[in-house]
């Protein structure tokens, strides 16, 4: 077998906001850095955050503090989060965001020249910085640019196939690039994943190709511990008419600008029901929730700003009982303003200028005039690979993960706005430390034998005798997630997921692939059946196991909270004989000054 | 159920041919669906590249029925379905695969544009301030997704393959909006002027149209940059100024 071999102190894996990030930080920190990317540089998934980053930068709600940012997340999380985590996250957002409009940034201001702010579900002030309804691609372009002319070395249109150690410790990865389809192997004396979710394995989802899990499975199977798998975020509002466009996300930022929920009887629905822990914050009557929207810090804010979970159910909820939009949906209405401001067709194109022109151009719907249709769409992971809080370093030394594809921060729900502040938050730190343990460690050896094997696996679909079109194989599977393991769960129909998988990996091990090595989409399709796989029975596996409903995971055979499950995270990792363990992690009790904070902010 | 035949070019580098798909067509329908319906039913090596599926990332770019468009929102109801549907990939770049191109060109251009530089920060604690009017045209030009399509139909590329002289649209909007950044206070007008080939660009304005984002790339971006290397280096004042001090 030949392949080329690279040679660096920090190896990135992922080029959206968390490994750009990273790679930036390590680079600052005086090492050899690698970055390695799926996609072409600049198209990463965090290209499709819309709505803006949380930081408690109190721009324009001077109450606002880490204090509050830390209580809201947890919240939200539903106190399963890594408190450690969410409070590195609130204390440092702001200087991450500062950072950025030093590197070029530029943020929507307030009256007075400073980073404008907005209201999100689930933040108690108006807290994102954003940019109208694209921050995800400011936030990816500032990185992209600063790091480039740093000096990164970035590999684009490259995947990784196996993440290798030795000794137990991180030493490479090994994969192919895209254009010729030759192997390359990349020795490292750390490893950071940085490859975001895994969207992909549902049906209806907003995530891009990419999303199937590849830090998550890779990590697995270098023995690290993934936890929290069973928590997916539903984003209440995708597109969902025409069915082509079906997933594709609607800013929760609609919501931010007084965008209401309806049914198709004109009922705001979100007042039926309001969950006790935000009965206090949340405003009883429309007029309340308006003002809310409009700056009034007297007010409480509307219930259609409620956390994610909460909304999707909701949703959820309407459409089965009868109420819902032609389309099986409900409709979203920001049009409804006319009537309280001027102007205020230009003021939705303005604050929502690339909602406006998707509608358009996708669905035949000027949302200036009239309601758009929405539905719950898979959104983001909320589990992921075990780190160390403070130095993002999974259980196996060298390998760090950041962003999405790591756990902790977000609990048993992410609130909007707190993904791209995690990715710089906790992009830095593991860039930081990664470059710190490449300084202190020497590159290990690599395992010739594991290397083979490896690329042998990775040519396996194009042995002759295989039948299964790689394609239909991954649209079974995300139709089995999707009916089974998605938003409302039941113990039996779990366990027929976790048997179809059982099936499909019978299936994946026959995937075939046409043609040849180069740029071939089958065999790329073929190679992502793995991680899909991977990341899909731990999801089943760790929902089967909470016997409760918490944040992203809702039982309707056990639709409360329950005690036992408020102190633990669940956690899978491969055993001796290749099977998936779970196991029970224990929470560690937090600190007095933290409960502090959390009681002052009920 | 409804039917239509795209007219896909199937290429391995230079050599290739178009090649005729028949598949099924449902309300909604855009290019890449039909792309993508043509991979997993017919032809599952055919090469092409995407991401969001949303106009955001910039990567479906491609060539449909001679326009340079993106895949993703390209809806088939706007397009006439009667004949077969061309989609090539983008001709201003070397092929690879199918509907993929090599565009590494442009991520070396962009390493020589000089970074953004801020001025000194505004306030004690390390911050800036700019009013909202002041941010607004850079914005636009922040818009950008990088798709390359304004590259691709930029007759000094196509046609004249000046890319060792001319940056292209793409990066003369990326300059404007370093240069037009309030807090930036580097000076690229010598560059546009010198290295970046600012003066081949003759302002037809076939970027602006083919633009999916709405950047207004001619009168808004290069113009402006074009008088301001004007103003730097051919004001008869300014010269003989530069006469006199020299």
């Amino acid at each position: 077998m030949t392949y080329e071999t690279h040679e660096y102190d920090v190896l990135v894996v992922g080029a959206g906001g968390a490994g750009l990030r990273a790679a930036i930080e390590a680079s600052a920190g005086g090492v050899k850095v690698g970055l390695i990317c799926k996609s072409l540089l600049g198209k990463a998934h965090t290209v499709m955050a819309e709505g803006g980053i949380a930081a408690a930068l109190a721009n324009v709600d001077d109450r606002d503090s880490w204090k509050v940012h830390f209580a809201d997340t947890m919240r939200g999380g539903q106190y399963v989060n890594n408190w450690r985590m969410a409070e590195l996250h609130a204390r440092e957002a702001p200087d991450r965001v500062r950072e950025l409009e030093a590197w070029g940034a530029v943020f929507d201001r307030t009256s007075d020249g400073r980073i404008l702010q907005r209201n999100f579900g689930g933040h108690r002030y108006p807290r994102l910085a954003h940019v109208g309804d694209r921050t995800g691609l400011e936030m990816i372009r500032t990185l992209q640019d600063h790091g480039v002319h740093r000096g990164l070395d970035v590999h684009m249109e490259f995947t990784v196939v196996a993440v290798l150690t030795t000794d137990g410790r991180a030493a490479g990865v090994f994969g192919y690039e895209r254009e010729r389809g030759r192997f390359k192997l990349f020795r490292s004396a750390a490893v950071i994943l940085a490859t975001g979710g895994l969207g992909r394995a549902y049906r209806i989802t907003s995530n891009s190709w990419e999303g199937t899990g590849d830090g998550h499975s890779l990590a697995y199977r270098a023995g690290a511990q993934l936890i929290d798998m069973e928590f997916i975020q539903f984003h209440p509002t995708g597109m969902i008419w025409p069915p082509s466009v079906q997933g594709i996300l609607v800013t929760e930022g609609v919501r931010g600008e007084g965008g209401v929920l309806r049914n198709k009887e004109g009922r705001r629905f979100m007042f039926d029901e309001i969950p006790e822990p935000y009965r206090n914050q949340t405003a009883d009557n429309e007029e309340e929730g308006w003002r809310y929207t409009q700056g009034d810090k007297t007010a409480r804010r509307p219930p259609e700003l409620l956390t994610r979970d909460h909304v999707a159910r909701c949703i959820n909820r309407e459409v089965k009982e009868g109420r819902g939009s032609p389309h099986g949906g409900v409709f979203l209405d920001i049009s409804w303003i006319k009537t309280r401001i001027q102007n205020a067709e230009d003021h939705i194109k303005r604050k929502l200028p690339s909602m406006y022109h998707q509608f358009k151009q996708l669905a035949d719907i000027d949302i200036t005039s009239e309601p758009m249709e929405v539905g719950p769409t898979t959104h983001y992971v909320m589990g992921g690979v075990l780190v160390d809080a403070d130095t993002q370093m999974s259980t196996v030394p060298g390998l760090f993960a950041a962003g999405e594809c790591a756990a902790g921060i977000n609990g048993a729900n992410r609130l909007g706005g707190n993904s791209l502040s995690d990715l710089l938050v906790f992009g830095k730190r593991a860039g930081e430390h990664a470059a710190i343990f490449a300084r202190e460690n020497q590159r290990g050896a690599v395992d010739g034998a594991a290397v083979e094997s490896a690329a042998r696996d990775a040519l396996a679909p194009f042995e002759s005798g295989r039948t299964e079109n790689p394609y239909a194989i991954q649209h079974d599977l995300q139709d089995a997630m999707q009916r089974l393991v998605g938003i409302v769960r039941l113990e039996d129909e779990m366990r027929e997921a976790l048997g179809v998988l059982e099936i499909l990996k019978r299936r994946a091990a026959m995937a075939a692939v046409h043609g040849h090595r180069e740029y071939n989409p089958g065999w790329h399709t073929a190679l992502d059946l793995g991680h899909l796989l991977t990341v899909s029975e731990a999801i089943a596996r760790c929902a089967l196991e909470r016997k409760e409903s918490r944040g992203g995971h809702f039982r309707e055979d056990h639709p409360e909270k329950a005690a036992e499950f408020a102190t633990i995270n669940m956690a899978v990792r491969q055993s001796a004989d290749g099977t998936m363990e779970l196991r029970r992690l224990p929470i560690p009790e937090m600190p007095a000054e933290l409960r502090q904070v959390i009681e002052e902010q009920k | 159920m409804q039917q239509a035949t795209f007219r896909v070019w199937r290429g391995e580098g230079k050599t290739g041919q178009f090649r005729d798909y028949t598949t099924d067509i449902v309300p909604g329908m855009v290019v890449l669906d039909a792309i993508h319906r043509i991979q997993a039913t017919q032809a599952t090596d055919l090469a092409c590249r995407w991401n969001c599926k949303a106009g955001k990332c910039g990567s479906c770019s491609a060539e449909i029925n001679g326009k340079p468009r993106l895949m993703c929102m390209t809806r088939l109801n706007q397009l006439p379905l009667d004949q077969p549907v061309t989609v090539e990939p983008m001709r201003a770049f070397p092929p690879i695969r199918d509907l993929v191109t090599d565009v590494s060109w442009n991520f070396e251009v962009k390493k020589k544009i000089k970074p953004f530089q801020p001025r000194r920060p505004d306030a004690p604690d390390g911050t800036w301030r700019m009013a909202q009017a002041d941010v607004d045209r850079v914005q636009e030009f922040r818009k950008c997704i990088e798709c390359f399509l304004c590259q691709d139909v930029c007759h000094v590329l196509r046609e004249h393959a000046m890319h060792e002289q001319f940056i292209g649209p793409r990066f003369l909007v990326y300059a404007a909006a370093l240069e037009m950044h309030p807090l930036d206070s580097a000076d690229r007008l010598t560059g546009l002027k010198d290295d970046h080939g600012i003066g081949y660009c003759n302002i037809t304005g076939c970027c602006t149209k083919v633009c999916p984002e709405h950047i207004t790339i001619t009168e808004n971006a290069i113009i402006p940059l074009k008088e301001r290397v004007v103003d730097q280096f051919y004001d008869p004042v300014r010269k003989l100024l530069r006469v006199f001090s020299s």
